[in-house]
């Protein structure tokens, strides 16, 4: 490539057979980067659709990347792969279960929710309500019951039960 | 010779910590003045070592002493000067040099300016310091020596991954282990706390500018962190969810809890122990999070058993301290008295509520990322958690504290009026339906959660500034009445305002990144054009070009917005022979808060060249929104009442400082 800018600069042919070099020089490299436009199709919409299964799906061999953001030769494969399935008339799950027949779980960026993933699913909001269940429960345990006139509004417990009793009638 | 005085140095410095671990902890409770004053000369001396030693290696990567294997492994003569500074620690055991570094200088910080500390506190902390000092010069000088030779010294080095000759990393490992590792001192002071079994809203105050100085630079390094993938990776990117990231978010998260929780200790003297357990965690997550970066376990579970050494240690390491931390704490937490009676519906009361939330993100991305490592060590079966599970989860949990957000610093302390406040933030909710309506009508179709977001976002503005124009009677009082409340207002209050308007300007920003922009992946030749979004590019041709120790290939795009010229972008791919490896460097131009971005494929047989074009608005208040945050935070560090070390009315000073 140093020997290539050399020339440039000396002959004026060199200038047509330019692109054809650079297209040698770079031959060997890898892809710079994922979803080159030889893999793109023409239908729009099913194209769309391909883009946001590809960001669903783990490019194996890489560390976290979907096969969206991969440059890897195996993204690209899936990513072709993907394109066909649906060009092939696949909804979207089918393309997912197909690719989880053949590769696992692991595939998946999202996991699906089954006996191994329950507790990271139900950590989020189990963590919200736990939490918010813990501070209820402290909160009444070191509330005094006001002296009488000290305080008469009601607890927060009480506004509840009111509003649900306004709302919805005696039950 | 320099790289032995660096190594000695280093020697050195953990003999000296080694002191300083011991001897002031013991003084403390013996009550001896004279060892308990060894704590503030030794935390200097470890720190001029330590300096000693990193401008050692420094010095090693700028004279390009291969004989030293870090230097052979990260460095090439041919490298601009800069690159050879920061490939410093663009590696495992000089960043490691960095972490103790920057450790030292915090130590030396509470050293020098904690002079109005109580002695025995300021003993304990600096002890506590010093222990975590000592466990990674162990680490370091067991594991990961950075000045190791190499008998037959090569004459040339490998060279540093390309990926990080970039002005990046001059900025962003000190940024970020600023904050992972300013968090130490919180715990350090949480550590003295429990061992001294006492705690006050005094030790609240000290606790808290610490806190918010390393919030400040962690928030910043983030950013930093989050631009840099954007702009080098390629395909524009900003977040991706991936554990690396993720172990700097979970500080990010648990130490933005700390900073709220210890407000409400130093104002009401309540929360006490929660505050003394999120500081404990905050630094067990960053160390976690050292651990996560630096075992290799991320790679694959597998790939930390291949090479144990560092990995354990650091395993190691986690364990002692946060094992050790969580035990003291549960033996010596149930002496500390709670203070502090509150109503739910009160400033504490959401302050709490901001805690359960912050915690409860903080755990989904802990578990998030941890989860497929512990299955996979636990039953072999290999999950991914990636992007599409945080969005599920980590967003909306976000959300709905951001929706809280505003009640907390307009709700009054002890008992708050929740039916008030709501009244007085019905302005920012008008302006939030405007804008969803606006959305709505602009947008059409799309995404039904987009206009309510670009209304959640105004209304966290609006809501932040609503505090603001209450107190300095704007729009009530004559223009320069106002202005002058406005600067008699605490900068504790505007620094609030700041990083709540930082927290809706990011939220706007990647609302209108994910959902507004627009890409195109096509292949040009030269004299082509394309367009995106009213931009017209056209290539002008290709070139190819030699760097210091890189070649290029560019490609020059003259650009038109309307048929007006703006400007030329010239993305380019790098190609290091040392490495044999490419890099992307793409071209950007910012159009206002928004973003052209435009990066370069191969070139195919026919001449032509594949590229990726985005339109990217509001992209560029990501990052402003985390300065916004990062300001907010200097602003309310540099309120008198919160300086470092600023001086306290006789009376307190009296009361707090028996000895010196």
């Amino acid at each position: 490539m140093i020997k290539l800018n050399e020339k440039r600069s000396s002959a004026m042919a060199m200038k047509l057979l330019r692109p054809v070099l650079l297209a040698l020089a770079l031959v060997s490299a890898v892809p710079a980067w994922a979803v080159l436009p030889d893999e793109m199709l023409s239908d729009p919409a099913l194209e769309a659709r391909a883009r946001a299964l590809s960001k669903e799906l783990r490019c194996m061999v890489c560390q976290n990347q979907s096969i969206d953001d991969s440059a890897a030769p195996l993204a690209r494969d899936l990513r072709v792969l993907v394109r066909e399935r649906l060009t092939a008339g696949d909804s979207d799950q089918q393309v997912l279960d197909f690719l989880v027949a053949r590769y696992g779980e692991f595939v998946l960026l999202k996991p699906p929710f089954n006996w191994h993933t329950a507790l990271l699913w139900l950590i989020p909001p189990g963590a919200l309500i736990g939490g918010a269940l813990a501070l209820f429960l402290i909160g009444r345990n070191r509330a005094r019951p006001p002296k009488p006139g000290e305080d008469e509004r009601l607890s927060q417990a009480e506004e509840a039960r009111l509003a649900r009793l306004l709302q919805g009638g005696e039950s | 010779m320099i790289a032995e005085l660096g190594h000695y140095a280093l020697v050195l410095a953990m003999f000296l910590g080694l002191i300083q671990a011991t001897v002031p902890v013991y003084g403390a409770r013996r009550n001896d003045p004279v060892l308990m004053g060894l704590a503030a000369p030794t935390a200097i001396g470890q720190f001029g070592f330590v300096v000693f030693a990193f401008l050692a290696l420094v010095t090693c990567y700028v004279q390009s002493d291969f004989s030293v294997a870090t230097v052979f492994e990260n460095s090439h003569s041919a490298m601009p000067l800069v690159y050879k500074i920061t490939s410093t620690w663009g590696n495992h055991e000089g960043s490691m040099l960095l972490w103790v570094l920057i450790l030292a200088i915090f130590g030396a910080l509470v050293a020098a300016f904690g002079s109005n500390l109580p002695i025995r506190l300021k003993a304990n902390v600096l002890g506590v310091q010093s222990w975590i000092a000592v466990a990674f010069y162990l680490f370091i000088l067991l594991t990961s020596n950075p000045f190791l030779r190499i008998a037959d010294a090569p004459l040339e080095g490998r060279d540093l991954n390309p990926l990080l000759q970039d002005p990046g990393l001059a900025i962003h490992p000190p940024l970020l282990y600023l904050g992972y590792v300013g968090f130490s001192i919180t715990f350090s002071f949480a550590i003295a706390a429990l061992i001294d079994g006492h705690v006050d809203a005094a030790w609240a105050r000290w606790v808290r500018p610490w806190a918010l100085l390393a919030w400040t630079f962690l928030t910043l390094g983030i950013a930093m962190g989050s631009y840099w993938a954007y702009y080098t990776l390629g395909w524009g990117g900003w977040w991706f969810w991936d554990p690396v990231e993720n172990a700097s978010l979970m500080p990010w998260l648990a130490g933005t809890a700390l900073l709220h929780s210890a407000l409400v200790m130093e104002k009401r003297n309540a929360l006490k122990v929660w505050t003394i357990l999120l500081a404990i965690l905050t630094f067990s997550l960053s160390l976690i999070g050292t651990f996560l970066v630096r075992s290799g376990v991320l790679t694959s579970v597998h790939a930390f058993a291949t090479d144990p050494t560092r990995g354990i240690f650091i395993l190691a390491i986690l364990t002692l301290f946060i094992g050790g931390s969580l035990s003291l704490f549960a033996w010596r937490a149930p002496l500390l008295k709670q203070g502090g009676l509150f109503a739910p519906i009160s400033r504490e009361g959401a302050l709490v509520l901001n805690n359960l939330f912050l915690v409860t993100t903080c755990g989904t991305v802990v578990f998030g990322t941890l989860y497929p490592l512990i299955l996979e060590a636990l039953t072999g079966l290999k999950i991914s958690v990636g992007a599409p599970f945080f969005n599920w989860t980590f967003v909306p949990l976000f959300m709905l504290l951001m929706l809280a957000v505003p009640f907390g610093p307009l709700l009054a302390w002890k008992r708050g009026d929740l039916l008030g406040v709501a009244q007085r933030l019905f302005g920012a909710a008008a302006i939030a339906v405007v804008g969803i309506a606006v959305t709505f009508a602009v947008e059409g179709g799309g995404p039904v959660l987009v206009p309510f977001a670009v209304g959640l976002a105004l209304y966290l503005m609006a809501g932040a500034a609503t505090e603001l124009v209450e107190r300095t009677g704007l729009l009530k009082v004559p223009f320069g009445t106002a202005l002058a409340r406005a600067r008699g207002l605490p900068r504790s209050a505007w620094g609030t305002a700041f990083a709540h308007i930082g927290l809706a300007v990011t939220l706007l920003g990647i609302i209108g990144e994910t959902q507004w922009g627009a890409e195109r992946i096509v292949e040009v030749k030269p004299g082509d054009t394309i367009s995106i979004h009213r931009y017209d590019f056209h290539l002008d041709g290709m070139t190819t070009r030699q760097g210091p120790n890189y070649r290029e290939l560019a490609a020059r795009f003259t650009v038109h917005h309307g048929g007006d010229l703006i400007g030329v972008m010239e993305p380019s791919k790098r190609t290091f022979p040392s490495r044999g490896t490419d890099t992307n460097e793409a071209a950007l131009m910012s159009r206002g808060f928004a973003q052209l971005y435009l990066s370069l494929g191969d070139v195919n047989a026919e001449g032509a060249v594949a590229i990726r074009l985005y339109y990217k608005p509001l992209v560029l208040l990501i990052w402003l929104g985390a300065v916004v945050m990062a300001f907010g935070g200097a602003l309310s560090l540099s309120d008198r009442r919160l300086r470092v070390g600023a001086p306290r009315p006789a009376r307190g000073r009296a009361a707090m400082q028996p000895a010196e």
